[in-house]
């Protein structure tokens, strides 16, 4: 399946794809404006620029083959899509233990706390069913949407 | 402390509107003129910091973010300008010279904007390049001054020649003024284009050894990073004695751009300052410069054309008259406009001559002196579109260097703070966190694009004109009007003026 | 092929899942005797302070059983096993044979022999049911001792307390959350509760319930004070329910004993969850391991195994996130080392409830607590699982935003190229 890979080599560290996935994830999608400035709570992005300066890159959830979140998950909200791979989490079903934050690997799940307590990440962006967001608004190519790994050059 | 007398030039104008405070313009500006107010949860700016390089512009999400020229007005004085006021409380609070980035900046004439160019009507009719082949073909090096043949072939060798596709290539900027993704960016593009690009001072980076083919390799006075497989590598070999941006003085990298990769490549130790002389220090006469030219051929056994790059300056005609019986095989020369990461203030604009001039009075001395056909000529010094490379060729060029005009398909914006280091594009700079900024496949892409896009008009230019090879347009200054310029002006160009 | 399965949680689940991704046709045949769809235990507490209602409770959509056709019997009870003959038998007296069994049969609350257990008012807190039941008993105003400060008890304690019931835990260790605290952050996290009128009796226990009418009318400690209430709740802990084993040649320690690929010592019989005792890989040797994420393994691994494709599942460790009245707290391993050759890293911020602790042994992470700042701690998690060297960048591990850039850069694209997550797997 395809995923979102990060070349650090090329990352500016600028972190407009954290603002193009909050977006993404807001009540406004297609207005920037609109989703900072009128939530009450600043949306969030489900994609984490880690820096340690000069190294940066976007992290977000690996979709992984064997999900550790879809096993620890006490309620069965986290659950990877058999036919597409996408790993999602039912926000209705979740309770907010954060069991998938002590799970994950990759620090990759959020606290999302701007209403009721429920885990937030990356789901390739397929909700919206465009290529990610992050991938679209990278400035520097940065990110790149592929198959592991035909994409390294 | 006694108060600084500088204020800043430029405006940063935030329409809060728009601002989402996300702070890519905070993470984006390495001269910190943006930066986050915690407790107030916006971000604020330092006017006095911005260079308007417009990155923050260029990434600001919401579009939110405009540079303006700083309002302060001085009284109206022609004579005493705003720089010229700011530039005496700058070197009276620190009483050193003025540094800047680039090229003359000052309103000079441009002669290419009073050049103009011919094109058919009735007769010698246009050529469409879409449906006709154009040769753009163009090689540099020193041609015979007679063929002989044998049963059918020619009998000698002719001497070495550059081949390029396209009569553009990119100009001496080294590995330490620029990153190497700068480099490598315009390296894979002149190979996709067929041309060359130029190392500069800065010796060669084992990761453009790949690139070999499309390298003009520079051995300047400072004489960095020249070594046996240097030589080698590259397809031509450039004595700099001189660069427009700054004729008659040397080069400076400061130390704290001299990281382990530029020490590496420069066979200098690391933090110490580059320094090149001024004159290479074992040529002191034409004779000299004669021994240097023949000591690159012998260590290349002839393989490959040696160019020498002088700065157009008074008698540039007769320097070049010389270094062509030197034995040099093209003879570059960059006019006063030409760029350069670091030089004084005062020597950029006021040091040297225009490159049209220039060309123009070596092309026709070398003609009278009947020995044009021995070197090639290639120009620069601000080369800005496809019609100043047509002029150039017709004022008797044959191909031209792009400094700053492939920066600047790079993303450079001109704001002249090469010398800080801290170019925020990636490009003049050596800081990891900056360089990073310029991808090479991207700058690649851009740079190609760039020639690519001239290529094209280029054909589309000589074909109004009738001609279907750049040969034909070698020195052909009938081509050529003047326009707005003095009778002086048009003799020494050798042109006519429009309407005549 | 019929695989038998006994219980109807985590691990059963997980082993439904994992005969599923091998065999699509065999028969899958489940005994519970609870008569519930599949429900998560985790989430009683939930249930009773009524942040989740009924139809949230469920484990796994209503058509779970249906479209992975498996045969569920709910409310029907195992009696005993016949392992020579390979049948169960229920506790109808009907024998059901089988080709695989999995014994799911998760654990059994620990009840001291109090005296004045079999009081009105005294409950456990394990099953859906206790809930219901204690929920329907209960009224604010109403007076709880909560026997125990370990998950369960604490997470107990917190939901009584938000249906207005005035409670008192006792714990016979010097600390709450004994098995997953060291005393500075069981400290923050008493703090917390005392904040929201809990009372707290440490290292001490209740010697005897007292009653009046054949109801719970107060507990006498063990140093003799008397403290009044209404309802009594026991939640020390649970040990493996293994009945079923005993009398057979099925191994049994504490647990299940059971290898890598979840076989018990009889042929064709495998065990999963709370009741088995399975590879510690912090610990390095056959522990009960009584956490969801470990018995949903153990269940997959089980089910793929039974299913005949051999995959092994090289252990788990202890890890818990939980939260009390919004202060959250993950731990993992070993996060109070006796012995030599342990080092601790620790950060605290106690006016704001912050703790962070990191336990190393040879340079590898054993165990943390990440309490309050609880983002991204599944990267130490990570560490533990993958025994990472980690003295290139120990003196980060305690950083707020420890993450990838901190870690060799070899390491960090290998995990994040592969796509999948480096090791994990059922």
């Amino acid at each position: 399946m395809k995923r979102v890979y990060a070349r650090e080599e090329v990352c500016a560290g600028c972190k407009l794809c954290e603002v193009h996935c909050a977006v993404a994830h807001s009540a406004y999608p297609q207005d920037i404006v609109k989703a900072f400035l009128r939530q009450k709570v600043k949306p969030i992005a489900r994609v984490l620029v880690e820096e340690n300066r000069p190294i940066s890159f976007a992290l977000q959830c690996r979709h992984c083959d064997e999900a550790p979140c879809t096993k620890a998950c006490i309620t069965g909200a986290m659950q990877k899509d058999p036919l597409t791979g996408v790993v999602t989490n039912e926000e209705t079903r979740c309770v907010g233990c954060w069991t998938c934050i002590l799970s994950c690997p990759f620090g990759a799940i959020k606290r999302d706390e701007t209403g009721r307590k429920v885990a937030a990440k990356c789901d390739l962006c397929s909700s919206a069913g465009t290529l990610p967001v992050c991938v679209q608004h990278c400035p520097n190519d940065a990110l790149v949407f592929a198959e592991e790994p035909g994409w390294r050059r | 402390m006694p108060i600084s007398l500088s204020t800043p030039n430029f405006l940063i104008d935030r329409n809060r509107e728009r601002c989402i405070n996300c702070q890519v313009c905070v993470r984006q500006c390495a001269f910190e003129a943006h930066s986050w107010d915690a407790e107030d949860e916006r971000v604020v700016t330092d006017d006095l910091k911005c260079v308007a390089c417009h990155r923050c512009v260029t990434f600001c999400p919401t579009h939110a973010l405009s540079i303006r020229r700083f309002p302060l007005e001085f009284r109206e004085n022609a004579n005493w300008t705003a720089n010229a006021i700011k530039a005496i409380y700058k070197q009276a609070e620190t009483g050193g010279i003025l540094l800047t980035g680039m090229g003359n900046d000052q309103p000079y004439p441009i002669y290419w904007d009073h050049l103009l160019l011919n094109a058919s009507q009735v007769t010698n009719p246009s050529i469409d390049p879409l449906r006709e082949p154009m040769e753009l073909k163009t090689f540099l090096g020193r041609k015979p001054d007679t063929l002989r043949f044998r049963g059918g072939k020619l009998a000698e060798k002719l001497p070495p020649q550059l081949e390029l596709e396209v009569p553009v290539m990119f100009s001496a900027m080294s590995f330490g003024s620029i990153s190497l993704n700068a480099i490598k960016s315009l390296a894979r593009a002149a190979a996709d284009m067929g041309t060359f690009y130029n190392t500069g001072e800065g010796g060669l980076h084992r990761e453009l050894y790949q690139y070999g083919e499309h390298t003009i390799v520079q051995v300047a006075s400072g004489r960095f990073g020249v070594h046996p497989e240097y030589l080698a590598q590259g397809a031509a070999i450039e004595i700099k004695i001189g660069q427009g941006a700054k004729p008659g003085i040397g080069g400076h990298l400061p130390g704290e751009k001299v990281g382990a990769e530029v020490s590496r490549t420069r066979m200098i130790p690391e933090g110490t300052d580059a320094i090149s002389p001024a004159p290479h220090h074992d040529i002191y006469s034409i004779e000299d410069l004669r021994q240097l030219i023949y000591s690159l051929k012998e260590a290349t056994r002839y393989e490959k054309p040696v160019s020498v790059k002088i700065a157009a300056v008074h008698n540039v005609a007769a320097i070049a008259s010389g270094i062509a019986r030197a034995g040099a095989d093209i003879i570059a020369i960059d006019g006063f406009r030409g760029g350069t990461g670091a030089a004084p203030l005062r020597t950029r604009d006021n040091v040297g001559i225009p490159i049209e001039l220039a060309l123009a009075a070596v092309d026709s001395r070398l003609r009278e002196e009947g020995i044009r056909s021995q070197v090639s000529l290639v120009i620069g010094g601000s080369i800005r579109n496809s019609a100043d490379v047509v002029k150039a060729i017709a004022l008797g060029a044959d191909a031209v260097y792009i400094g700053t005009a492939a920066l600047i398909s790079l993303g450079c914006h001109l704001c002249q703070k090469c010398n800080t280091g801290k170019c925020n594009w990636g490009i003049a700079t050596q800081d990891p966190n900056l360089v990073k900024r310029l991808n090479p496949d991207i700058g690649a892409e851009r740079a190609a694009n760039l020639l690519r896009a001239w290529e094209h008009e280029i054909k589309e230019l000589l074909g109004g004109m009738g001609i279907n090879a750049l040969e034909s347009l070698r020195g052909n200054r009938l081509m050529l009007r003047g326009v707005g310029l003095s009778d002086r002006d048009l003799n020494i160009l050798g042109v006519k003026a429009a309407g005549e | 092929m019929a695989y038998v399965l006994i219980g109807n949680s985590a691990a059963a689940i997980g082993a439904i899942e994992g005969v599923r991704s091998v065999d699509l046709d065999g028969e899958i045949i489940l005994f519970s005797d609870e008569p519930y769809h599949t429900y998560s235990r985790p989430l009683i507490s939930y249930y009773l302070d009524g942040k989740v209602q009924e139809e949230k409770m469920y484990y796994r959509p209503a058509d779970f059983y249906k479209r992975n056709r498996v045969e569920a019997h709910l409310g029907s009870r195992v009696a005993a096993l016949a392992p020579e003959k390979k049948t169960i038998t229920l506790a109808d007296g009907q024998t059901v044979p089988y080709d695989k069994l999995l014994l799911a049969t998760g654990g059994k609350p620990i009840v001291p022999p109090l005296p004045g257990r079999e009081l009105d008012g005294v409950f456990t807190f394990l099953k859906w049911d206790d809930v219901k039941a204690l929920e329907q008993t209960l009224a604010p105003g109403m007076r709880t001792v909560v026997i125990g400060a370990g998950l369960i008890g604490l997470k107990a304690t917190e939901a009584l307390v938000k249906r207005g019931v005035a409670v008192t835990v006792v714990e016979l260790a010097n600390r709450v959350l004994s098995a997953i605290l060291d005393e500075a952050a069981a400290r923050l996290v008493q703090e917390s509760m005392l904040e929201h009128g809990v009372k707290f009796y440490l290292e001490n226990t209740v010697a005897e319930v007292l009653g009046r009418d054949g109801k719970v009318a107060g507990v006498r400690l063990r140093d003799g004070a008397e403290i009044p209430c209404e309802r009594l709740v026991i939640a020390i802990g649970v040990f493996p329910n293994t009945d079923l084993a005993q009398g057979t040649a099925i191994k049994v320690n504490r647990g299940i004993v059971v290898d890598e690929r979840m076989a018990t010592t009889v042929p064709d019989i495998f065990a999963a969850g709370d009741v088995t005792e399975g590879f510690d890989t912090i610990y390095q040797q056959q522990r009960v391991l009584p956490i969801l994420p470990n018995a949903y393994k153990q269940g997959f691994t089980a089910g793929i195994n039974m299913a005949g494709e051999v995959r092994a599942y090289k252990g788990g460790f202890a890890m818990n996130s939980i939260g009390f009245f919004d202060l959250p707290l993950i731990t993992a391993g070993i996060v109070r080392p006796e012995g030599e050759g342990y080092l601790s890293l620790t950060q605290a911020d106690p006016g704001a409830r912050k703790y962070k602790k990191v336990v190393l042994k040879d340079n590898k992470v054993v165990g943390f607590i990440a309490l309050n700042q609880i983002d991204r701690a599944g990267i130490l998690t990570g560490l533990m699982e993958q025994e990472v060297d980690a003295s290139p960048f120990l003196e980060h591990l305690l950083r707020e935003d420890f993450g990838y850039a901190y870690l060799p850069a070899a390491y960090r694209q290998e995990q994040m190229l592969k796509g999948v997550s480096g090791g994990v797997r059922a």
